[in-house]
């Protein structure tokens, strides 16, 4: 019994997506898009600009909503009723291109005031809770500061803390680097790998490849609103499927 | 604003040494003179009063206008059209005169001069304060509303915290110059008769037939409310802007 419910934790996954499409107008977006993300699942997606990847991600936590097909978080569909609202909630966290943190509260009040008013911690102890993030992304003394005050990779790494006070299952990265200056990039990517190793299910929309290489258990790559690979890093990298894989990867990949 | 007052006084000054004007009449120093001086000065209480009460109705409601306006539903949207464009096309004097003499007569109320006014003033205001609701949300970066879904802020809990202290800080301005122009159109409430600083003024020049000299005082009534109102607001600017500094 044991043993069926431990199966049954690992293998049923933790986000499923089925002939998912999404139109902008009469762009297609999303193409009858499917995947399964197992718990823990590290995923990286990438691709050409306008090929749908932050589309895919934005869909899972509502962000966007889909026109067709189903997606379903732990078992829950979503479909904009307030149980997956809840469920969206409850399970996913969201770190932006463009960080989005609160430039009126001060950094620690950029953490709990999800927590609290959710009602899930007092004041107390969701200040703890933030401080203890801050430290996880090496930034407690920044605390008292404003978001202006602090740099790009600082203000991203806050945004990563804010995320993990809402102690989310499933953490979605969109381009969480493409924003930052050359030498910011490494201390929010080591926040990720390490954020990894801890085991947390992450979707990741990104180019860096270093990092892909280092965490991502599946390696996904877009095109057209379309999946048009999706394998793991060892055979992604060396011996992709797809001719517009191959080229694009020759195309970011450094020299 | 001490600089504009004294270059004011000053000029007043130069003037009121030419043989037409008669400050006798508003001379602190004579009897006569001192109390008419308190009479004009009293007007301040009505016209402050009746000014802050507008505006914090005419704020609220241009708020509860604002928010349908921004919604995604058409009717909702609607609603806020129409209430802006015809609220927006009533000249304040004749708002001022319907509501004190037409809406009591259609409900068949009485209504006081003060609530007649405060009511006239508020409503006149809140189409305007609903555009400038509307421009300050509407300039709110996208993200902010997308991080507040990721931490399960509920549409009450963004504006209340993400949103509207945002907004608010860049309408400052607009609304500051909302509260210069209450104090300013609250001069109107004096048709019907309210007391205050305007309908003073007039009052005594009745009496004393000295317009020239009264009315500037009243001018300069006007100008000190409105220097302090400005600096109350530069004030408030400036407390609330200390997130946005740089290192």
């Amino acid at each position: 019994m044991v043993q069926q419910s431990d199966l049954k934790a690992t293998d049923s996954p933790i986000i499923q997506m089925r002939s998912v499409s999404k139109f902008f107008g009469t762009f297609q977006a999303l193409n009858e898009v499917s995947i399964d993300i197992g718990l823990g699942e590290r995923v990286v997606v990438c691709g050409p600009s306008g090929s749908g990847k932050s589309t895919l991600i934005r869909c899972i936590n509502q962000l966007e909503k889909h026109d067709s097909g189903t997606i379903s978080i732990d078992g829950t569909a979503i479909d904009g009723s307030k149980a997956s609202l809840n469920t969206v909630h409850a399970n996913v966290g969201m770190v932006f291109q463009q960080f989005n943190l609160f430039p009126h509260l001060t950094v620690l009040e950029n953490l709990t005031l999800g927590p609290v008013r959710a009602g899930r911690l007092s004041k107390t102890e969701a200040n703890d809770i933030a401080i203890r993030y801050l430290e996880r992304v090496r930034i407690p003394e920044q605390a008292d500061k404003y978001p202006a005050q602090l740099s790009g990779g600082q203000q991203q790494r806050v945004a990563i803390a804010r995320s993990l006070c809402m102690e989310p299952n499933i953490m979605l990265f969109d381009e969480p680097t493409s924003a930052l200056d050359p030498e910011m990039i490494n201390e929010v990517l080591d926040v990720m790998v390490e954020l990894a190793e801890s085991g947390m299910t992450m979707i990741c929309v990104t180019h860096e490849m270093g990092f892909a290489r280092r965490v991502a258990d599946k390696m996904v790559f877009m095109d057209h609103g379309k999946i048009v690979e999706m394998s793991d890093k060892e055979k992604f990298f060396k011996a992709p499927d797809s001719e517009r894989c191959r080229e694009f990867l020759q195309q970011i990949l450094p020299h | 604003m001490i600089r504009i007052l004294l270059a004011g006084s000053l000029c007043l000054l130069i003037a009121g040494c030419s043989s037409d004007w008669g400050w006798y009449v508003v001379n602190p120093a004579t009897k006569k003179g001192m109390t008419n001086l308190q009479f004009l000065l009293s007007g301040f209480y009505f016209t402050v009063l009746l000014s802050v009460t507008a505006i914090v109705i005419s704020v609220v409601l241009g708020l509860l206008v604002a928010l349908p306006g921004l919604s995604s539903r058409k009717g909702l949207r609607r609603f806020n059209r129409v209430y802006v464009e015809l609220v927006r096309a009533v000249p304040i004097l004749v708002m001022i005169l319907w509501v004190y003499y037409g809406l009591p007569q259609l409900l068949g109320i009485t209504i006081t001069v003060f609530w007649a006014g405060v009511i006239a003033l508020a409503l006149s205001d809140s189409a305007f304060e609903a555009e400038i609701f509307r421009a300050g949300i509407q300039s709110i970066d996208k993200g902010q509303y997308e991080a507040s879904h990721t931490v399960a802020l509920s549409y009450t809990d963004t504006m209340r915290f993400i949103i509207l202290p945002q907004a608010i800080r860049r309408i400052l301005p607009a609304l500051g110059n909302q509260l210069v122009y209450m104090l300013k159109m609250s001069s109107l409430v004096s048709v019907i008769g309210m007391q205050e600083l305007t309908r003073k003024a007039n009052e005594l020049v009745v009496t004393e037939y000295r317009p020239l000299e009264i009315y500037t005082v009243l001018l300069l009534e006007y100008l000190v409310l409105i220097l302090i109102v400005s600096a109350g607001v530069r004030w408030l600017e400036r407390r609330l802007q200390t997130d946005q500094r740089n290192r």
